[in-house]
C-alpha cells in the first residue's frame, strides 16, 4: 500500500509526507539505530519510539518507506523540517508498536 | 569510467545529534551518477556506520569515497583513541558507547558488523593512541 493510504486511516496522523506515493512492502520494528540500519529492508515501514534527528538519517540511508512513531511520540520542529527536506515520510499514531504492527498486518 | 571520481568529506566530531551528513551527501552523489538502489543502500549503510563511529568514538575524522571501475571504495581515517581489540570490536553487541550516546539510539554494537555485512571487503588498521583507518569496498 502507499504511505498516503496509511496516512488517510484514522489511527495515523501525517507528521510530514514529502514522498507520499511511496509503496510500503514490509514492516520493521526497532529503536536501536544500527540494528535497524542492518536489518530493516528497503521499502519497509519502520515503527519506532525514537524521535531524535538521527532517525531521519537512518530512514534515508536504509531507504525505508516511512517512519511510524508509536505511542504518540512527537517530533521537534527542527527534526520535522529535516525529515521534510530529506524526503522522509513520518506518521504518528497513538497505538503501541505492537498495535501498529497488527494494523499493518491486516493491511499489507 | 576513465577517471576515478573522488569525494572528500570532513566529519565533525562534536555534533552527534546531526551526524551522518557525509553519508547523506554520498547517497545523493551516487544517485546522480545513476547507481542502482541496492548498491547505493549498501554504500550508505556502511558509510553511515563508519561516519557515526568516527563522531562518537574518535572525535571526528575524514572520509574519502572513490568511484572506481567495478567498485566503490570508502576510506575513513581518524586520529581518535584507536581500537585495542579489533576482533572484540567486530563482535555483535560489543560497545563502549556512553549512556548519553545510547539514549540517542546508538550503542547496540552493530555498526562494525553492519559494515562487514554490507561490503565486499573491509579492513581495519588501528593503533591505540594513534587512530583508526577503515577501508571498505563495495563491488557493483
Ligand atoms: N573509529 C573508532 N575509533 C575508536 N573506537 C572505535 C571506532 N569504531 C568503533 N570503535 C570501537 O568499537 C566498538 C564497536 O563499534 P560498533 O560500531 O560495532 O558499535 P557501537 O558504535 O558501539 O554501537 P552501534 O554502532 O551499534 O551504535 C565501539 O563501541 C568502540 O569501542
Ligand atoms: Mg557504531
Amino acid at each position: 500500500m502507499k504511505v498516503s493510504e496509511l496516512a488517510a486511516l484514522p489511527e495515523f496522523t501525517a507528521v510530514t509526507l514529502p514522498d507520499a506515493d511511496r509503496e510500503i512492502t514490509g514492516v520493521y520494528i526497532g529503536d536501536l539505530l544500527s540494528w535497524v540500519m542492518g536489518r530493516a529492508q528497503a521499502d519497509d515501514a519502520w515503527i519506532t519510539i525514537m524521535s531524535n534527528v538521527n532517525v531521519v538519517a537512518v530512514a534515508s540511508l536504509a531507504d525505508t518507506a516511512c517512519v511510524l512513531l508509536a505511542e504518540d511520540v512527537a517530533l521537534e520542529d527542527a527534526v520535522k523540517e529535516t525529515a521534510a527536506a530529506r524526503g522522509i515520510n513520518v506518521l504518528s499514531s497513538p497505538l503501541s508498536a505492537y498495535g501498529i504492527a497488527c494494523r499493518l498486518h491486516s493491511l499489507l | 569510467m576513465a577517471d576515478a571520481l573522488i569525494f572528500h568529506y570532513e566529519v565533525d566530531g562534536e555534533n552527534f545529534t546531526s551526524a551522518g551528513q557525509a553519508s547523506v551527501q554520498v547517497k545523493k552523489n551516487l544517485r546522480q551518477l545513476g547507481f542502482d538502489p541496492e548498491t547505493i543502500r549498501r554504500v550508505s549503510i556502511a558509510m553511515y556506520e563508519g561516519e557515526i563511529n568516527m563522531v562518537i568514538h574518535a572525535g571526528g575524522g575524514v572520509a574519502d569515497v572513490t568511484v572506481e571501475d567495478g567498485c566503490i571504495r570508502i576510506v575513513l581515517t581518524d586520529h581518535g583513541p584507536g581500537i585495542a581489540d579489533i576482533d572484540k570490536a567486530m563482535e555483535e553487541g560489543f560497545s563502549t558507547a556512553r549512556d548519553n550516546i545510547r539514549s540517542l539510539g546508538f550503542g547496540a554494537g552493530m555498526g562494525l558488523p553492519n559494515m562487514k555485512r554490507y561490503t565486499d571487503e573491509m579492513q581495519i588498521d588501528s593503533a591505540v593512541g594513534v587512530g583508526t583507518t577503515i577501508t571498505m569496498k563495495v563491488n557493483y
